[in-house]
C-alpha cells in the first residue's frame, strides 16, 4: 500500500467529518473492494467511476431500479390523455364533420396518442433517472476533495458515509487499505460559504412571485370590459387602416372619425324643399292627398305592389293579414318579444291619411322599424298607393263589382 | 489480403481472428479525457474558429432579419403562389427534419443493437439532430402567415371555443416534431451529464465551473447514479427508436393523406424514413470529416467509423432508389391518368433537371461506395456526401414543388420560382445550423467520453485475454 492515513491531504478548513473516500487503481480492484465493503455490512456507501463498470452493480448489491415501472405508468397516462383529449375536443365539445371522417376513430387518433406516450415516458425517464439517483445535488462533501475530481476522468473510488451505523474511522480506513486502496482521505460536509449566496435565493424567490403578474394582467384585460379601444399589436383583418363609423380620430378637434354635416349645406340629390313629398306633411298635419309629383296610375300601383312584396310582405303577409314568413316563424317559436304586425286593413289603419301611412314607412311605428333609409320617397308613395288598394280589397261589397259580374252572381 | 500491408492506424479490415480496435492510437482513460476536454479548454481559441463563427452567425442574423421582413410584410415575399402553396418553406422543413434522423438512429437504434462503434460519434450526431430540428421548426412556424397566432396550433381552451382538428396530418406533425425535439434534447442532455461533470472537475475558471457545475447537476459518477442513468438511456433509446421511424412517417402523411397526384401514395412513410436516414448520415459524414481532422479526434473517430456510416449511406441509397422505382411503377400500374402524368411531368416536364439531378445524386453516385477506396478516403467520401445532400434537397422539391405546379385541374397550373427571400432564408438556415454547431464544438464535449471509455476498457480487457 502506498500513501497511508498519515500523509493524506488535509482540507483547508475541515467541518464535520462526512466520510472516507479511497482511490483504487483499476475497475477490477474496485469491484473486489466493493464486494468486501458490502460484506462488511455497510449500507451508506458508494463506488465511483468515470464510466459504468460492468459487474459493479452486482458486487455492490444494487437492486434493479423501479424506473421502468414508473415510465410504464407515465406512458399509459400519456396515451390515455391523448385519447381522452382527442375524444373530448373533437367528438364532444367541438364536433365538426371534416371530409366525412368519423368524429372519433382510432386510426386518425393513433399518431397523437403515440407521440404523447413517447413524450410522457421520455420526460418521466429523464426526471426519474435523475431524481432516483439523488440528483440534482449541487453541494456534496466529496467535491471539496481535490483528488476526487479525477473520478470523472480516470480514477475509481469508494466512499463510505460517516452516518453509516457501522462507521468507525479507523476500521474503515483499515478495511479499505486491506482492499488495495491507493490513497485514503477524509471528506467533510460542504462549508456554508461554499453554498449558493442567499442573494440568489432571494432573487429567484422574487422572480417567482413577480412572474405571474404579466400573465394575470393579460387575463384581466381580456375579461374586463373597457371604454377604450383595445390595443392591437398586429394588424389583423379586423383592424384596417380606413375611416369607419363610431371610431376615434386624432385628426379632428372632436376626435371623431365621422364628420357631421356642415350647417347650411345640402348633399347632392337631397334638397327637401317639397315637404309634402319628402315628409308626407304640411305644417304639422299629415297630408290627405298624394303629392303632385306622384302620378296616381296603374304603373305606380304596380311598382308599389312589387316594393310591398319585397319590403312589407315578410312581416305583414301578401294580403296584409299579418301572417308573413317572419311573423309566422316568430309565433311558431313563441318568441316572447314578438309583437304581431297590425292587420293593414284594420279600421284604425284604413282611415289614416296617406301622409300618415307614408310616415309609418319612413319612420317606423312602435315595434315596427323605419324603412326610410332603404326605400326612396317615390317608392314609399307607390307602396302607400298599393296599400290603399289592398285595404279597399278587404272591405269591398258586391256593389263594387262590375255590372256583368254582379249579374252572373245574381243568376246563381 | 494481408493486414500487414495496411498502415498501422487502419482499422477497417475484418480479420476474423482479431477484432479490429474501435479506438486507434495508444489511448488511455486519461489521454482520452485530455483529448476531448482539451478541445473546449484551449486557452487561446484559434482564429479560424472565430472566422467560421463570424461567417455563420452573420448568415444566421440574415436568417432572422429575413424572418422579420417576412412577418412585417407577409408571406407574399416568398415565391409561393396558387396552387404552389407549399414551396421552399416546406421543402426546407422536410430537408432539415430529415437531416436530424441520423443522430437519433445512431444514438437509439444502434444502442439497442449494441453497436459499440456508435459511442464515438453519437454525441456529435445527436447535436446535429437537435440543431437540424431547430432549423426545421422555424419554417412551418413562419409559413402559417400570422406568426403571432402560432399558439393556435396547441390544443388549449380559448375564447373562440374552438379546438384543433386532430384528424388532420398537419396537427399530427405538430405533435411529432415537437415530441421529437423534446425527446432528442432530453436524451442528449442525460447522456452528457457525466461529461459535463468531467469539464466541471477540470476547469480552472470559476465561471465555467459554476456553469458546468449547474448543468452537471452534481454528478459524482456513483454506481447508483450510473445504474439509473444507464437504465434511463436504454429506455430513452427504445422510445427514440419509435421516433426514428415515426417522425418522418408523420411528415410524409402531410402529403400522402392528401389527394394531390404524386403525393397520394402508401409507400411514402418507409420511403421518407429511408431518405431521412440517408440524408442524415450524409450530413454527419460531411461535417465529421473536417471536424475530426480539425479537432484532432482521428484516434476516436476512426476511418472505421466513417466506413460504417458510408455503408449505411450505400444501403439507404439502394432503398431510396427502390422507392423511386416503385413510385413510377405504381403510377403506371394504377392506370390512373393523373398519377401517370405526375410522374411523366417530373421526369420530362419543365422541372426535369431537378428530377435527374435527384436521380444522379441519390441513386447513381452513392454506388461509388461499393469501392473500398471511396469509403475510406475522407476527401472522396465528402464529395459523395455533399452530392447526396444536394440530391435529397432536390428530392423534396421534386415531391412537393413539382407535384403542386400541375395538379388535377390544368386551368390552375402555374410555374413556381423562388424569390431572393426564399434563397436567403435557405442559406441563412445553414448559418443558424453552423452557428449552433460551432458553439457546441467550443463549449460542450464533442465525444461522449464516458461511453467511449467503456469501449476502451472493454477492448483493453479483451486484449489482455489474448
Ligand atoms: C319586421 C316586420 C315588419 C315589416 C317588414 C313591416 N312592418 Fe309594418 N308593422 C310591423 C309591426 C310589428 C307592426 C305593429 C307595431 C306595433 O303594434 O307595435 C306594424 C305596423 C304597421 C302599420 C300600422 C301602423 C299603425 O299606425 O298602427 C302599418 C301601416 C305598417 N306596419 C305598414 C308597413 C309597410 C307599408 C311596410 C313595408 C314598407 C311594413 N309595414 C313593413 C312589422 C313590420
Amino acid at each position: 500500500m502506498t500513501e497511508t492515513t498519515k500523509n493524506s491531504t488535509t482540507p483547508e478548513s475541515p467541518g464535520t467529518l462526512a466520510g472516507i473516500v479511497a482511490r483504487f487503481e483499476t475497475p477490477e480492484t474496485l469491484i473486489t473492494a466493493s464486494r468486501a465493503v458490502r460484506d462488511a455490512g455497510f449500507r451508506r456507501w458508494d463506488a465511483h467511476s468515470p464510466m459504468p463498470v460492468h459487474g459493479l452493480d452486482e458486487a455492490m448489491g444494487i437492486r434493479l431500479t423501479i424506473l421502468p415501472f414508473i415510465v410504464l405508468v407515465a406512458g399509459l397516462t400519456g396515451g390515455a390523455v391523448g385519447l381522452l383529449m382527442q375524444w373530448y375536443t373533437n367528438a364532444v365539445d367541438y364536433p365538426q364533420i371534416i371530409s366525412g371522417k368519423p368524429l372519433f376513430s382510432l386510426p386518425a387518433n393513433i399518431p397523437v396518442v403515440f407521440e404523447l406516450v413517447v413524450l410522457f415516458s421520455a420526460l418521466t425517464t429523464f426526471a426519474g433517472a435523475l431524481l432516483l439517483s439523488g440528483l440534482p445535488q449541487w453541494f456534496h462533501g466529496l467535491f471539496a476533495n481535490r483528488a476526487f475530481h479525477r473520478v470523472t476522468s480516470d480514477a475509481f473510488f469508494i466512499s463510505i458515509d460517516a452516518r453509516d451505523a457501522k462507521f468507525h474511522e479507523n476500521e474503515v480506513r483499515r478495511l479499505l487499505e486491506s482492499q488495495g486502496a491507493v490513497s485514503i482521505d477524509s471528506y467533510y460536509d460542504p462549508i456554508k460559504e461554499r453554498q449558493i449566496p442567499t442573494l440568489i435565493y432571494w432573487a429567484v424567490a422574487i422572480l417567482v412571485v413577480l412572474a405571474p403578474i404579466p400573465v394575470l394582467l393579460i387575463a384581466w384585460a381580456r375579461e374586463v370590459p373597457s371604454s377604450r379601444p383595445r390595443l392591437t399589436l398586429f394588424m389583423d383583418m379586423d383592424v384596417q387602416p380606413k375611416y369607419k363609423a363610431q371610431n376615434e380620430s386624432p385628426l379632428f378637434v372632436d376626435n371623431r372619425e365621422e364628420r357631421p354635416q356642415v350647417p347650411g349645406s345640402v348633399p347632392r340629390g337631397r334638397l327637401d324643399n317639397d315637404t309634402k313629398f319628402v315628409y308626407g306633411k304640411e305644417g304639422d298635419n299629415w297630408v290627405r292627398t298624394f303629392p303632385e309629383s306622384v302620378p296616381v296610375n296603374l304603373e305606380t300601383m304596380q311598382r308599389g305592389r312589387e316594393r310591398f312584396t319585397i319590403y312589407c310582405a315578410p312581416c305583414h303577409g301578401q294580403s296584409g293579414d299579418g301572417d308573413g314568413l317572419v311573423s309566422a316563424r316568430a309565433s311558431q317559436r313563441m318568441e316572447a318579444n314578438w309583437v304581431p304586425p297590425v292587420q293593414l286593413y284594420a279600421t284604425a289603419v284604413r282611415f289614416q291619411p296617406v301622409g300618415q301611412l307614408f310616415g309609418t314607412i319612413s319612420n317606423g311605428v312602435r315595434k315596427m322599424p323605419a324603412y326610410g333609409s332603404q326605400i326612396p320617397p317615390a317608392d314609399r308613395w307607390a307602396i302607400v298607393l298599393y296599400l290603399q288598394a289592398l285595404q279597399r280589397s278587404q272591405s269591398g261589397t258586391v256593389d263594387d263589382l262590375p255590372e256583368e259580374v254582379r249579374k252572373k252572381i245574381a243568376a246563381h | 489480403m494481408s493486414t500487414l500491408t495496411l498502415p498501422l492506424d487502419d482499422n477497417t479490415t475484418n480479420d476474423p481472428k482479431h477484432r479490429a480496435p474501435l479506438i486507434a492510437g495508444d489511448q488511455s482513460l486519461e489521454t482520452l479525457t485530455d483529448v476531448v476536454s482539451g478541445i473546449v479548454e484551449q486557452p487561446v481559441v484559434p482564429r479560424s474558429w472565430y472566422v467560421a463563427f463570424a461567417v455563420s452567425s452573420a448568415l444566421a442574423a440574415m436568417f432572422f432579419a429575413l424572418i422579420g421582413y417576412l412577418i412585417f410584410t407577409g408571406v407574399g415575399v416568398w415565391g409561393n403562389n396558387s396552387p404552389v402553396f407549399w414551396a421552399w418553406d416546406i421543402v426546407n422543413f422536410v430537408f432539415w427534419v430529415g437531416i436530424g434522423h441520423a443522430g437519433t438512429l445512431i444514438s437509439a437504434i444502434l444502442l439497442l443493437f449494441r453497436q459499440k462503434w456508435r459511442t464515438s460519434i453519437n454525441r456529435f450526431a445527436e447535436a446535429m439532430t437537435i440543431f437540424a430540428v431547430i432549423c426545421a421548426g422555424v419554417y412551418p412556424g413562419v409559413h402559417i402567415g400570422r406568426v403571432w397566432f402560432a399558439y393556435w396550433l396547441a390544443p388549449y381552451p380559448n375564447h373562440m371555443t374552438l379546438w384543433p382538428n386532430f384528424r388532420s396530418p398537419l396537427l399530427w406533425d405538430v405533435f411529432a416534431v415537437s415530441t421529437y425535439f423534446t425527446v432528442s434534447l432530453v436524451f442528449w442532455y442525460l447522456g452528457m451529464i457525466p461529461d459535463l461533470a468531467t469539464l466541471r472537475d477540470r476547469t480552472q475558471s470559476p465561471l465555467r465551473r459554476a456553469l458546468y457545475g449547474l448543468f452537471s447537476v452534481g454528478w459524482r459518477g456513483s454506481a447508483r447514479q450510473w445504474h439509473r442513468v444507464e437504465r434511463g438511456s436504454l429506455i430513452l433509446a427504445s422510445l427514440a427508436t419509435g421516433l426514428v421511424l415515426s417522425v418522418h412517417s408523420v411528415v410524409s402523411f402531410d402529403f400522402a393523406v392528401s389527394q394531390v397526384p404524386g403525393w397520394h401514395t402508401t409507400i411514402f412513410p418507409p420511403y421518407f424514413v429511408a431518405g431521412a436516414i440517408f440524408s442524415g448520415f450524409a450530413m454527419v459524414v460531411t461535417l465529421m470529416v473536417p471536424a475530426r481532422a480539425y479537432f484532432g479526434l482521428k484516434d476516436l473517430i476512426t476511418v472505421r467509423h466513417l466506413d460504417n456510416m458510408n455503408k449505411i449511406i450505400l444501403a439507404t441509397s439502394c432503398m431510396v432508389g427502390y422507392a423511386y422505382g416503385v413510385e413510377v411503377f405504381i403510377a403506371w400500374y394504377s392506370g390512373v391518368h393523373y398519377e401517370r402524368f405526375a410522374f411523366l411531368n417530373r421526369a420530362f416536364g419543365p422541372y426535369a433537371p431537378y428530377y435527374w439531378t435527384m436521380v444522379t445524386c441519390n441513386v447513381i453516385v452513392p454506388h461509388l461506395f461499393w469501392f473500398r477506396k471511396w469509403r475510406t478516403t475522407p476527401a472522396l467520401m465528402v464529395i459523395v456526401a455533399v452530392l447526396v445532400n444536394v440530391g435529397m434537397w432536390m428530392e423534396r422539391f421534386v415531391i412537393i414543388g413539382i407535384s403542386l405546379t400541375r395538379g388535377h385541374l390544368p386551368s390552375s397550373w402555374r410555374m413556381y420560382a423562388p424569390t431572393w427571400v426564399d434563397i436567403g432564408m435557405f442559406i441563412g438556415s445553414f448559418g443558424l445550423f453552423m452557428t449552433l454547431f460551432l458553439l457546441f464544438c467550443r463549449f460542450l464535449p464533442m465525444v461522449a467520453m464516458a461511453e467511449v471509455k467503456t469501449v476502451l476498457v472493454h477492448e483493453e480487457s479483451h486484449a489482455a485475454q489474448h
